[in-house]
């Protein structure tokens, strides 16, 4: 029975991660449309800053999520102005639109990847933060992954509240649902595709900074967990955001629960979990 | 209109057609070493490129399977290379990618394009790690030699592959089934409505344009002599088509080709010139071709050739 509690609290807490990295995906593809094969290269930048911040300038890692949080989404920003924004005007259809773009984040993979590995170079970094042991329900757990989670939730549930309640909010869902029609009825089109390509690229970039307090990070990490946050997404159903926070606590606790059986088989069963529901549902849980 | 153009084309293509056979044939005899490998690996480039044309080019599905089908074939001329001959070995690894393709086709062809690309993604990463774990767990050891075959071999074997995908892709575009293939790309409601049975048609063109990569990876693998998961199913063999087709332009069928020659060459010349730098080079083509040529090197060639010639077909 403790075992049992052990492997879904576990599982709770890697699920805030992939929530978190999920729900950023999930903003760049059900929002801007952009399937960002880039996104794990976001968090690989967020982790390795705070590393860098961390080890070199003794900066607090919590703290240097108001460095990293803005400066990934600046950057975010910048990439949907200059590269997506001149795809999305010359691409004739959605269609086209979505491969073209995908092929092209995949150009941005190598080019922030390649960028990283001269600035990084290959060691794995790590460092200790808030190693310390809590007791929970009989089990024991660092106290590093507990913060991972609660800064999880409540970036979640924050952005939700934004999303739902503000007029900001609106015009993201909006814009979601037909981007033609939300220009039409004054949303600044090009203005909320960026800013969601850039709100996503934060979550990803503040993934990345908690992932460096729990995991050692370095610069080839960021494939994995693209894929993690594409099955999440694919798992939630796409472009809802609910659905992704869900999906990314149903995969987190699957995941432990294999890794308990055998460890080696975890990213396998992500697979076949992913291969499945394409097949079953592709609509996702909260897919309409 | 163009009747002397198609006229010249008739004799023109063909004849410099047979001429790169004749000249690609006789390169080991008068070139041998560094430059058989050179030009053998962008065979293997050509090969992979233009078979996945036979299938992405018309139906705009992007399969980033190739990685799986050549892997597949490494793999299989790894188990099988001591025991078989040659030309059985790459028949096996033609056919056991075929095998592969024909089941991802029945599962996922009926996913729409972009789910299609994510899972062919999937799909050899899939295999790695499965791969990785059979070999961690049951056999205790990773990766594999594979017998050495000699250079010239490798490179005919090749060349011999390269002209009968090559004859594939020609032959496929030419008949009704590639016409049916081009308007499953168009509207693939509307090919239904037309009578095309468009499940099986998009199934058997996976299969077909899988067997040529299978049949590069069983002889790849012999020149590359050891192989692990990590090198026969290396994500970037998925990436390299579709970037060399997209550059050389999906719309005619030497522009795959082009692009495929183009970026292998210069590839080739990035990671001896710079090794550090080649994965940022490489990104930065894939965008600006992506960004800047929509049609690719051949819609490029096109519009210069429409200004050249002082517009004169401008309204073709």
């Amino acid at each position: 029975m403790v075992t049992f509690l052990n492997v879904v609290i576990a599982g709770l807490l890697l699920g805030g991660l992939y929530a978190l990295i999920a729900m950023g995906l999930s903003l760049q593809y059900g929002v801007a449309r952009v399937l960002n094969i880039s996104h794990g290269e976001f968090i690989m930048l967020g982790g390795l800053t705070t590393w860098t911040l961390y080890t070199a300038f003794d900066i607090n890692p919590l703290v240097s999520l108001v460095i990293v949080g803005p400066t990934t989404f600046i950057l975010g920003f910048i990439i949907h102005r200059t590269l997506f924004k001149r795809l999305l005007s010359s691409s004739t259809s959605p269609g086209i639109f979505e491969s073209s773009s995908m092929l092209a984040s995949f150009g941005l993979l190598f080019m922030i990847q390649n960028i990283a590995s001269i600035a990084w170079g290959p060691e794995i970094r790590g460092y200790s933060y808030l190693a310390v042991p809590v007791h929970l329900a009989g089990a024991v757990f660092s106290a590093n992954r507990l913060v991972t989670l609660g800064f999880a939730t409540v970036i979640g549930l924050a952005f939700y509240l934004f999303v739902a309640r503000t007029r900001l909010g609106k015009a993201i869902r909006a814009a979601a649902q037909d981007p033609a029609t939300a220009g039409l009825m004054g949303v600044n089109i090009n203005n909320v595709l960026a800013l969601c390509f850039g709100f996503g690229a934060a979550m990803a970039g503040i993934a990345g900074m908690l992932i460096s307090m729990c995991y050692p990070v370095h610069v080839v990490m960021g494939l994995e967990y693209t894929i993690i946050a594409i099955i999440v997404v694919v798992l939630g159903g796409l472009g809802s955001i609910p659905g992704s926070f869900i999906g990314g606590f149903v995969l987190g606790i699957i995941g432990s629960v294999v890794t308990y059986i055998d460890p080696g088989l975890s990213l396998v069963a992500y697979y076949l979990i992913f291969i499945l529901l394409l097949l079953v549902r592709p609509t996702g849980i909260m897919g309409k | 209109m163009n009747t002397t153009r198609v006229d010249l084309r008739k004799v023109w293509v063909p004849g410099l057609l047979l001429i790169i056979l004749v000249l690609l044939a006789a390169l080991p005899v008068r070139r041998p070493g560094y430059t058989v490998i050179l030009v053998g690996s962008i065979l293997v480039y050509i090969v992979l490129t233009v078979s996945w044309v036979i299938f992405s080019g018309p139906t705009g599905y992007i399969s980033l399977a190739p990685a799986a089908f050549f892997g597949v074939g490494m793999y299989a001329s790894a188990v099988l290379g001591m025991a078989l001959p040659l030309p059985v070995v790459i028949c096996i690894g033609g056919l056991a990618s075929s095998c592969l393709a024909l089941a991802v086709g029945a599962l996922t062809l009926r996913l729409r394009g972009i789910y299609f690309a994510i899972f062919t993604f999937g799909l050899v990463e899939l295999i790695k790690h499965l791969l990785l774990w059979y070999e961690i767990n049951m056999t205790g050891t990773r990766g594999r030699f594979v017998v050495l075959v000699d250079n010239n071999t490798i490179y005919y074997v090749m060349l011999a592959i390269l002209v009968m995908t090559l004859l594939a892709a020609y032959l496929i575009r030419r008949s009704r089934y590639g016409l049916a293939l081009q308007s499953i790309g168009q509207d693939e409601e509307a090919a239904v409505h037309a009578g095309i049975n468009v499940t099986a048609l998009k199934i058997v063109t996976f299969g077909i344009s899988a067997v040529f990569v299978g049949a590069a990876g069983a002889i790849w693998a012999t020149q590359l002599t050891y192989i692990d998961p990590y090198i026969a199913f290396n994500p970037l063999n998925s990436f390299m088509p579709v970037l060399m087709a997209i550059f050389g332009g999906v719309g005619q069928l030497y522009g795959p080709i082009l692009g495929a020659a183009v970026l292998a060459y210069s590839r080739e010349v990035l990671i001896t010139e710079f090794p550090y730098y080649y994965m940022l080079l490489f990104g930065i083509m894939l965008v600006v071709a992506i960004l800047y040529l929509p049609h690719g090197l051949v819609g490029l060639m096109q519009k210069l050739w429409l200004r050249v010639s002082g517009g004169q077909h401008a309204n073709t």
